[in-house]
Order: C-alpha cells, then sequence, then structure tokens
C-alpha cells in the first residue's frame, strides 16, 4: 500500500503515543505491587539465612511481617562499623553504591565487587532488647553471575547462623545448588575468623566434615568450582576490613546496642 | 469453527512447528528449559504476546505504511512484551525473578516477528488470533517437553515434585548435568526435530 510521507509520519507518532500510554499506564498502576513484591522477597530471605524460616515453607506477607517484628533495620556506616541515624526505609544499598557521592571504588578483590557504598543495611535480630544475630548482606561475581545474598551471624561476630542467597544465575543442578537447602543447613556452626583475625572461612573441594572437626571450612559444591571458589571469595571480601569486620567486632562487643 | 479455522489453530503444533520446521525462538528455548515451572509461565507469556500482537497488527494491517511495517510490529510486540513483564513482576515475582532476562527477549523471539510479517499483515483478526495461539502453542509443546525432559533428568524432579531421589540427596539416581546446561537442550531439541521428521517425512529439507 503506498501512503504520502506525511501519513508515514503521522501514522508512526500516532503508534508510539498510544504504546507508549499503555505501557507507562502499565507500569505506574503495577508499580505499587512490584516494589512491595521485591521487598517481601528481601526480608523473606533475610528470614531464610537468620533460620527463622524453613526451606521451602511459603510465606505471605503477613506472616513475614509478624515474623519480622523482632528484627531491627539498621544502617551502618561500612568503614568503621558504626550505626548511623540514616533511615533504612527508603534505603537503598544497590543504589548507594552506584552514586559516586555515597560510594568509593573498592579495593582489588577477587569477587568482582566494584564500588563499595559508604553505609550499608544490615538486619539484627533481637533477643528482647539485645540483639543476638546479625544478618549482613554479601554479593560477588561466581561462574556467570553475581550472586546476591544474606548472611547471619551470632552473637559473637565469628559464628555463621545460616547463609542464604536470593538472586543469582548460576547453572541449575552445579552452581544453583547453592540452593539447595542441603548444602546451606553445613554452614551454622563455622567459625568465620582465623586466629590471626582475618576471614578464614572458605568453602573447600569435597567434603568438610562437622564444624567441630573444620571449622572454617565447607563442603564445596560439586562440579561448580568456580562457584565455590566465589563463594569464598565475597565472604573473604565482605567479612574483611572493606566489608563488615569493624561492625561484627563491635557487635560482638555489645557496643552496637 | 470452521475447518480452515481449525487448521489454523492446530498446524502450528506438528505440521509447521516454528521450533521444530522453523527452527524459530530457539535461544528462550535453551535459557528457560531447566525447569518446567520457569518454562510454563514462559509458555504463556509467549502465547499472550503472540496473540495480541497478531490481533493488533492484523486490526491495523490496511493502516500500516508498508515502509515502516517493521518498525511498526517491532513497536507494538515491545510494547506487550513490557506490559507482560510488567505483570509478571508485579503478580508472580518469584517466577519473574528466576526467568529474569528472558521474558524481555520475548521481543526479539522471531516467532512473533515472523507470524506478524507472515500472517497478520494479510488476514484478518480473528485468523490472526488463531494463528498467534496455534503458534504458542507449537512452540510451548516443544518447550514443555523440553523442560520435562532436562528438569527430569539433570534434577530429578518434575514441576519441583522428586521424581528421581538424587544421589546426594541419598537416594539413587545420579543427576545428569550435561542436560542442565543450555547445551543440554540442544540435544533434546535436535531429537525432537529428528523424530517429527521421520515422522511427517515431507519436512525434511532438501540436501544440496
Amino acid at each position: 500500500m503506498r501512503h504520502n510521507a506525511l501519513y508515514t509520519i503521522l501514522f508512526s507518532g500516532a503508534v508510539c503515543v498510544a504504546c507508549a500510554v499503555l505501557v507507562s499506564s502499565a507500569a505506574v498502576s503495577l508499580k505499587e505491587n512490584q516494589l512491595r513484591n521485591a521487598a517481601l522477597d528481601k526480608q523473606r530471605n533475610v528470614l531464610f539465612a537468620a533460620g527463622l524460616a524453613q526451606a521451602g515453607e511459603s510465606l505471605d506477607a503477613n506472616e513475614v511481617q509478624r515474623r519480622f517484628e523482632g528484627i531491627r533495620s539498621v544502617v551502618i556506616d561500612l568503614r568503621t562499623g558504626e550505626r548511623t541515624d540514616i533511615d533504612p526505609i527508603g534505603f537503598d544499598q544497590a543504589k548507594a553504591a552506584k552514586d559516586p557521592a555515597t560510594s568509593r571504588e573498592a579495593p582489588e578483590n577477587r569477587a568482582s565487587v566494584k564500588r563499595l557504598p559508604d553505609h550499608a543495611l544490615v538486619y539484627e535480630v533481637m533477643d528482647g532488647e539485645r540483639p543476638s544475630m546479625a544478618v549482613v548482606p554479601i554479593e560477588g561475581y561466581g561462574l556467570w553471575s553475581t550472586l546476591y545474598g544474606f548472611l547471619a551471624v551470632g552473637q559473637d561476630g565469628n559464628t555463621v547462623r545460616g547463609i542464604t542467597y536470593y538472586q543469582h544465575g548460576e547453572t541449575p543442578g552445579l552452581g544453583g545448588e547453592v540452593d539447595n537447602p542441603k548444602w546451606k543447613s553445613l554452614w551454622p556452626g563455622r567459625k568465620i575468623y582465623g586466629a590471626a583475625g582475618d576471614p578464614a572461612i572458605r568453602v573447600i573441594k569435597g567434603a568438610a566434615g562437622s564444624p567441630a572437626d573444620a571449622p572454617h571450612e565447607v563442603d564445596g559444591l560439586t562440579g561448580a568450582t568456580i562457584t565455590s571458589n566465589g563463594v569464598t571469595s565475597m565472604l573473604d571480601f565482605w567479612l574483611g576490613d572493606s566489608g563488615f569486620k569493624n561492625y561484627l567486632r563491635q557487635f560482638q562487643e555489645g557496643q552496637a546496642l | 469453527m470452521t475447518a480452515a479455522s481449525t487448521k489454523t489453530l492446530l498446524d502450528p503444533l506438528f505440521e509447521s512447528n516454528p521450533i521444530a520446521l522453523q527452527v524459530l525462538g530457539i535461544c528462550s528455548a535453551l535459557a528457560v528449559t531447566t525447569k518446567l515451572e520457569t518454562a510454563l509461565v514462559m509458555c504463556v507469556a509467549v502465547i499472550s504476546v503472540l496473540a495480541l500482537s497478531n490481533v493488533s497488527i492484523s486490526l491495523l494491517r490496511n493502516f500500516i505504511p508498508g515502509n515502516v511495517r517493521i518498525i511498526v510490529q517491532l513497536t507494538i510486540i515491545a510494547s506487550l512484551v513490557i506490559m507482560t513483564d510488567q505483570v509478571l513482576k508485579a503478580y508472580i515475582y518469584e517466577i519473574s525473578k528466576q526467568l529474569s532476562v528472558f521474558v524481555g527477549l520475548i521481543i526479539t523471539n522471531c516467532i512473533i516477528m515472523g507470524r506478524a510479517e507472515a500472517y497478520a499483515m494479510q488476514n484478518g483478526p480473528f485468523d490472526s488470533l488463531l494463528d498467534g495461539i496455534g503458534n504458542g502453542l507449537g512452540y510451548s509443546a516443544i518447550l514443555m517437553a523440553t523442560a520435562f525432559l532436562r528438569e527430569l533428568l539433570a534434577q530429578g524432579t518434575v514441576f519441583g515434585a522428586v521424581v528421581l531421589p538424587k544421589v546426594h540427596d541419598g537416594g539413587w539416581y545420579n543427576p545428569n548435568g550435561l542436560l542442565g546446561i543450555s547445551a543440554g537442550a540442544f540435544f533434546i531439541i535436535g531429537l525432537f526435530i529428528w523424530a517429527l521428521r521421520s515422522w511427517k517425512t515431507d519436512q525434511v529439507e532438501p540436501e544440496g
């Protein structure tokens, strides 16, 4: 069919406007739901890491809310490990890490973390007035993708209480087994720091044995050496000097009250 | 429904399957078939986008200027895909997270533009709707069969329920890692194409 140039331009314009209206109204009307889902998903994973929810348990919004009552969200200064007055609601760590005003270049690290935010959002599980567990975010590169997760640390600032990943793109059945409840159940009880005070916890090749026999080692994922090494690297980084080491030390000393 | 409409709807299942005969949409067929659950959501998404895009393009077919038709089709398809992605994120967040970029990549799924250009531009909205759903179903048939085999053999489960207990979970089944990675899907789809062409020999391409 032949049309003149003016018709073509007008037609294209009309299609663009119509599509733009459809797309933006869908985006705007669904936005609230999506943000709620994303927030809920994160909270759910904090609960998984802290052992306050079991794997495979499906929690609706109310249940997550209820279990989250005993958890305090705190924004800390990553350099000093001290708490800040920044409102945890609305604090977006991923955004803060991108903004040059609220982040700096990360030191050379094997976890391929490029930028380090000045502040980080942590969750403290309260036992009455005193926090009994800290849940800190971790992220780092595996084989194909960046893995995002949480690590729960006990009151001594040294004992792992749980680990979970809420986002990754590793090979299902191999590296994707970081989601396997059986593997995750190997973590509680392991110790983070070695005698020198540096992170010593690592994922080894093969089986590590019980936490009493091998306090700093966790079984490797079969057929996923690179993902396993990625987990080691990210723990090394996030629990080290640039990460949450200062915070965890204060947490253990009880100054974090 | 007339015989012709039934043919439009059902032919893409075996006679002119978009994946097996036309070998379109392979990229997503490799990516989302590790699990039945994600494959199912992907199929529903593709069927909806394909049906809606075929209908809207068919309604506009007499008004779309020939020299910009491809870009108009693409605009419409892209808008529908973004909307689908938004709906998934709002209502089934968990699964949409697993599908990650692949819903967005429906835009580049050749089946959709292929049908818009080859069918919807020449036929009425009702036939185009049937054609869209039919091709979507043809795509889904291959996707679901591939996902079924991959999930079963690589993870020992069907829709997440354990069928073959894995060795490292205390069972007897030693999972096939090859099918867990995308390359594994090539073997399965290749075998499907072989089987289909042995059954319907007219689909075999002439050599030379």
